[in-house]
């Protein structure tokens, strides 16, 4: 009989024959990232330098894009696989490396072990290795010893003098507690379960040495996101991770259904269609635990549930891509790498829901993951996956894209609502939620970006396994985008219930140039800070929120002792006052009044009493704004006010400005140690500094705009900035 | 209709019952609790905005607006914890911050709902000033002034353009504290789709929006003795002047206004009344033309200024529906610079016509070219109802305790038939006793047309006229015009005459009117009843009912006009419109309408 999952199993069978007809069996395969992110740094012209090698003759080879794999500080990422070795990752590549990875590594075989991310990143253990192993850290399995396990490896590894050859890299849970404990080795990712101390001779010996994996330690379950690690879980910076929303992003090329499909694209659909009823499905969505990542964190299944009762025949589901926090792509990344899991977690929620119409609202600013996105839509329409009688169903499902302006506020659910019917983007009260009275007054499902990533696998990998990764409350992964004054900066996904000194310090690598961890701010311009006394709080919604920040859509920037807080502060409100829609008076003028009191404090006008209307107002917006975005407004403020009020007060009582960054709180001079070199004299642009060569120069206090160029030029360190 | 059922909910922890299917503030109000409220209008959505209305609700972390919030049973309310009281006194004291201080010298001083809320808010000091917005004014329009400055975006102006009367002139721009109220791409109101209907000036609640004030143009007139200053009134100013002097809605001060016309030094002191007979003589009869010809139908009326310029941006197709006869306004004073200027011997440009109206958008009509009678405008300057009475106290008139005069020969007289124009349906009923009478020759036993009279936003009747059917609809506000037109549009023969008022409840809830005071909300229900009861009770008190009975019209047709569409009425009291590109709005919602 044909079903949806026979046409989908026969699909993906002539997707990978069309793959493996394009070259896929070569040698070599070749990916180059190729997201706004790695284009910007340069990915195309590398791109370029590989097509070219292949146009004149290099054989062989076969190259593909691929999506972002979040390494953001050593893009352009470029792979080299092949059968049976451990994939070379190389990063920071010019389109010169470009051709010395032809030349060496293609031609010769040579792995250039200088450019791999490896080499390249914070923390990692350096080196070309044969085996990568990776030992399951997560809760459960750290219950069961794991760390005991990488010790005698490690010692196991060293005395049969393997420890060059082999990497240890202990990851964050992989959600298979009960084989627990873990160990993957690589490549060829063989999995191993229930893993005792006395299995690990046999284990070297066997599988390291002889090439011949431990069959009776076997695990033989396939979940999606293996193939991730497959590629980079020896990479310290991802081993921690656990990649379910991105689980293809970085590892296929996001242009090409035929990629998706081989990923067992659309399975998920397919097997929904063929055998589970719309409430098995939002049964499923529930059971799993999934909150929606867009910040608040409401229960997925349960808004699927409201959606689908509400009464009427005409429904909406929209995917809210309007990803508008500074410092924020998580959501970008995510399409421009595999937009075809958000269009196929759309449809699963449409069939739930009972809604025939989908729409993605994504920011014009996204060109390349809009361009992908369409490219998607229109394969997904081809194969069937959208239009009517999908896969020779009964249920017809169409989805189109609008692009929203840029506004913040249009990333709230009713003001998206607002924009998308052609008004201006402006919230407006709820009840009634969108799911009752949504788009044109019809009941409809929002959710965001990486919220429908997470569906095709809790249907294919299952609520039960899903639900055992995170805490009590948080279930599943969240991306982060890392980002300030870290080593390693990225888009990362991580298994909730990791703490932030993991995420910070493990995957980060800490704080970058040798400087001291001051706070890390999560949820953008409606999170808040937290200080180093707080870092071992664990990623859930709950802790978060109680250690003063919010989960927020994922921005999350760490700030070091260079950092004024107050300032910090205020770029945020900057932010939110600007965007705030000026509708409701707590918002658009309460945010105002905070902005000017913060920058009269750093302004060295601050005012006995401006602390306390910081709180009073604050407190105020919180509670009584109409929309998310006001209610969320003073977070930046109040939570750096309860971490740091002393700074606060430094401010305004000493005029100081320990951190340096408010200009009109430190001075510069000119210390004893000058020699009249003349630098600072030479590079001032305000020509504040005087003195005759060869004798001590003096900064003129009334003319210096303290741009610190004289700071940045002196070599004898003789300015002093205070 | 469905059975409320009665629930229990709890406000400052004592119990009251209370109908379902509420909102918080609704079933507050229900039971005595006034919760303060700035952006909440009850003929407007709900725009949940200003956040004054807060309550606590036991089990929500944030604050709920009572506007918006509905209520459910055992629901546990607090409108007034120290939190809560704080908290609303601090969105107010916001407000005022991001406002000019010029009480004093603002035009609703004394009768601003912002000045009110700030003082029942008790704010005695300010915690939070810093910048405040600056926008320039919007001069342009010859009717509306709009002040950003003053402007607190509570959005009703916004919504009622909307909403109510359907124009879209009005929208928001810019975002955060740059927020303001413009039409679409910032056009000058003059430019705009703005019908200068005034309902933004009737509902904002505070000097945002204005009249284009002419008190001190008139004033200088008024003292310039080469002229002969002649003023008319209309109906409704007479319905709702007390208001201005502190009375309740719907005392009758039909004779007190002809008097305080006289102390302010006008020589002549005529009724647009009589300019309403004079329209339904012309009108009835246009009317009876179309019918017995088989001209174009239903004929719409062409009374309302807003509403024409509404018609010509949006409905230019149906123009040729609409009546020819000028508005009881520039008939008036179309009639003051020749009939009546020839019966006195002057030289109509010494004439200086002043219609005191409830109406801003008078002001644009008057401005109209295509009005004018030789070369002269039939009005030379209009005030509004607000505008005369700050006039009365300002001259140091008593009004409350005038002596009641009558207006003067020949332009005083009317019938009750004229006084009805100021109500929705007046204007057909008015119509239908004289369009009866002089199609069928009999006389019309029941002159109050129930049918048509109330506040239903489309009203239709039917009258048979010698056996013929004639069927009537009148709308009133320009959002239930257009709902209307719409049905016209697809059904052209579904009527054969209809009333188009461009304000809620007809000129009675002109855009010229009294603010509302203390006690009452704007454009309120009852308030707009008392103003028609007001009317109907003079008329109900007149000999004279019907328009074709005022011997001043019988005079004036003996005497001047010949008789009814005759080629001197056509010259002097006849006009046509052209279309209009509607501008500064934006092109979905033209296509929306």
């Amino acid at each position: 009989m044909v079903t949806p999952l026979s046409i989908i199993k026969k699909k993906r069978a002539e997707a990978i024959g069309k793959i493996i007809g394009g070259g896929y069996l070569s040698t070599k395969r070749v990916y180059v990232g190729m997201a706004t992110c790695e284009i910007a740094a340069g990915s195309q012209e590398v791109m370029a330098v590989f097509k070219k090698a292949i146009e004149e003759g290099l054989a062989d080879v076969y190259l593909s894009q691929k999506g972002c794999v979040g390494r953001c500080n050593l893009e352009p990422t470029v792979e080299v696989v092949e059968e049976g070795k451990l994939p070379v990752k190389y990063g920071k590549i010019t389109p010169q490396k470009a051709r010395d990875i032809i030349e060496r590594h293609l031609k010769r075989g040579e792995v250039i072990e200088e450019w791999t991310l490896n080499n390249l990143e914070a923390k990692a253990q350096k080196g070309i290795r044969e085996y990568a192993v990776t030992l399951c850290d997560g809760p459960g399995c750290m219950h069961k010893n794991s760390k005991k396990l990488a010790e005698k490896l490690e010692q196991e590894l060293k005395e049969k003098n393997l420890d060059d050859k082999v990497s240890i890299t202990l990851s964050g849970c992989l959600g298979m507690c009960d084989h627990g404990p873990i160990m993957i080795v690589n490549p060829g990712y063989t999995m191993y379960g229930k893993v005792k101390e006395e299995d690990i001779p046999s284990i070297v010996n066997d599988h390291l040495i002889n090439g011949r994996p431990v069959s009776r330690l076997i695990v033989d379950e396939d979940y999606l996101f293996n193939r991730f690690y497959r590629f980079f879980g020896d990479v310290n910076f991802f081993g921690k991770q656990m990649r379910i929303a991105l689980r293809n992003c970085g590892i296929s090329d996001p242009e090409s259904i035929d990629g998706y499909l081989s990923l067992r694209g659309y399975e998920a659909l397919a097997h929904v269609l063929t055998e589970m009823t719309p409430q098995e499905v939002i049964d499923e969505v529930k059971t799993s635990g999934l909150r929606g990542r867009g910040g608040a964190g409401f229960p997925t299944g349960t808004k699927w549930e409201f959606t689908r009762r509400a009464p009427g025949d005409e429904k909406y589901v929209i995917c809210n891509a309007d990803e508008g926090d500074p410092g924020a792509f998580m959501d970008r990344s995510a399409i421009e790498g595999d937009p075809h899991t958000v269009l196929e977690g759309m449809i699963i929620g449409g069939y739930a829901v009972g809604a025939q119409k989908g729409i993605v609202y994504i920011r014009a600013e996204y060109p390349l993951a809009i361009k992908r996105l369409e490219k998607a839509l229109a394969q997904a329409k081809e194969h069937g996956f959208l239009g009517d009688n999908i896969l020779g169903s009964d249920f017809c499902f169409h989805i189109e894209i609008r692009l929203g302006a840029g506004a913040f506020v249009c990333g709230e659910e009713t003001a998206l609502i607002h924009s998308i019917e052609g008004s201006r983007g402006m919230p407006r009260p709820r009840p009634p939620y969108p799911s009752i009275e949504g788009l044109f007054g019809k009941p409809t499902l929002i959710n965001n970006v990486e919220t429908w990533a997470n569906i095709p696998v809790i249907i294919l990998d299952g609520a039960r396994w899903f639900s055992s990764i995170g805490t009590e409350t948080s279930k599943g992964t969240k991306v982060f985008a890392l980002a300030g004054k870290v080593k390693n900066t990225g888009l990362i996904e991580v298994p909730m219930g990791i703490t932030l000194r993991q995420l910070i310090f493990d995957i980060g690598g800490g704080v970058s140039d040798g400087k001291k961890f001051k706070a890390v701010q999560i949820g953008g311009p409606s999170g808040g800070c937290i200080t180093e006394e707080d870092l071992d709080t664990k990623i859930d919604y709950e802790s978060l929120q109680k250690a003063g920040a919010i989960m927020g859509s994922g921005g999350m920037i760490v700030i070091d002792e260079t950092s004024c807080m107050v300032s910090i502060a205020k770029f945020f409100l900057d932010f939110t006052q600007n965007e705030s829609c000026g509708k409701c008076v707590p918002c658009r003028e309460g945010t105002k009044r905070m902005l000017e009191i913060l920058t009269r404090i750093t302004e060295g006008k601050g005012k006995k009493g401006d602390i306390e209307k910081l709180e009073r107002l604050g407190a105020m917006i919180k509670k009584a704004s109409l929309c998310g975005l006001g209610q969320s407004a003073p977070n930046p403020v109040l939570s750096t006010i309860r971490n740091f009020r002393k700074e606060y007060e430094e401010h305004i009582y000493e005029k100081k400005c320990a951190a340096g960054e408010c200009k009109a709180l430190i001075d510069y001079r000119i210390t004893d140690k000058c020699v009249g070199c003349g630098a600072c004299k030479r590079i001032c642009p305000v020509s504040a500094i005087n003195g005759a060569p060869k004798e001590a120069h003096v900064i003129d206090q009334a003319q210096c705009t303290r741009c610190g160029l004289c700071f940045d030029t002196c070599k004898f360190d003789a300015i002093a900035k205070g | 209709m469905r059975v409320t059922e009665m629930i229990t909910i709890y406000i400052n922890n004592k119990p009251y019952e209370v109908s379902s299917g509420q909102t918080i503030m609704q079933a507050a109000d229900s039971v005595g609790f006034r919760i303060p409220r700035l952006c909440y209008h009850p003929k407007l959505s709900i725009e949940g905005a200003c956040r004054v209305c807060i309550v606590e609700v036991e089990g929500i972390r944030n604050y709920v607006a009572s506007c918006a919030y509905p209520i459910t049973p055992g629901m546990k309310i607090k409108t007034n914890s120290r939190e809560l009281r704080q908290a609303r006194r601090d969105i107010v004291e916001l407000i005022l911050d991001n406002h000019p201080q010029d009480c004093h010298t603002c035009e609703r001083d004394g009768i601003c709902e912002l000045q009110r809320l700030a003082y029942s808010m008790g704010i005695r000091h300010r915690h939070f000033e810093g910048e405040r917005k600056h926008y320039e004014k919007d001069l342009s329009s010859s009717s509306v002034i709009r002040d950003p400055d003053k402007c607190i975006l509570c959005g009703r102006c916004v919504r009622i353009c909307s909403e109510i009367q359907k124009v879209n002139a009005l929208r928001y721009a810019h975002r955060g504290f740059k927020t303001v109220v413009m039409p679409a791409y910032d056009l000058p109101f003059a430019e705009s789709v703005c019908t200068a209907c005034g309902q933004c000036i009737n509902v904002c609640p505070t000097a945002a929006f204005v009249e284009k004030n002419y008190t001190q143009e008139l004033f200088d007139k008024l003292q310039d003795s080469a002229l002969i200053k002649v003023a008319q009134i209309a109906p409704s100013v007479r319905a709702a002047i007390g208001e201005a002097f502190g009375l309740g809605p719907g005392r009758a001060m039909e004779k007190e206004s002809a008097a305080a016309m006289r102390r302010l030094g006008f020589d002549y002191v005529f009724d647009t009344q009589f300019g309403a007979d004079l329209t339904i003589m012309e009108e009835a009869s246009e009317f009876l033309e179309r019918i017995q010809s088989n001209g174009k139908l239903p004929m719409i009326t062409s009374c309302s200024s807003a509403w024409m310029k509404c018609m010509e941006q949006f409905y230019p197709d149906l123009i040729e529906n609409v009546s020819t006869c000028k508005s009881p306004m520039s008939m008036t004073g179309a009639l003051t610079k020749t009939f009546f200027a020839e019966k006195i011997k002057a030289d109509p440009a010494r004439i200086f016509s002043v219609a005191i109206m409830c109406c801003t958008a008078k002001k644009y009509e008057a401005a109209r070219p295509e009005l004018r009678v030789n070369d002269l405008a039939a009005v030379d300057l209009v005030v509004t109802t607000r505008e005369f009475a700050w006039m009365v106290k300002s001259a140091g008139i008593d009004f409350l305790h005038l002596q009641g005069e009558e207006f003067d020969a020949p332009l005083g007289l009317s019938s009750g038939a004229g006084t009805i124009f100021g109500v929705t349906g007046g204007v057909m009923e008015a119509a239908i006793r004289t369009a009866y009478e002089l199609y069928t020759g009999d006389t019309l036993i029941d002159i109050e047309v129930e049918d048509i009279r109330g506040f239903a936003g489309i009203k239709e009747g039917k009258v048979m006229m010698d056996g013929r059917e004639i069927r009537v609809a009148v709308a009133h506000g320009l959002g239930n015009a257009c709902n209307l037109l719409d049905l016209v549009r697809k059904e052209p023969d579904r009527y054969h005459f209809i009333e188009i008022m461009g304000c809620p409840g007809g000129c009675i809830g002109g855009g010229g009117q009294p603010y509302a005071g203390s006690n009452s909300i704007p454009l309120d229900q009852e308030c707009l009843k008392k103003r028609a009861e007001a009317l109907y009770g003079l008329d109900r008190d007149k000999t004279i009912r019907r328009s074709h009975e005022n011997p001043e019209i019988q005079k004036l047709y003996r005497e001047y006009l010949g008789r009814p569409l005759s080629p001197l009425s056509h010259k002097l009291l006849h006009t046509h419109y052209r279309p209009k590109e509607p501008r500064g709005i934006i092109p979905q919602e033209i296509k929306a309408r």
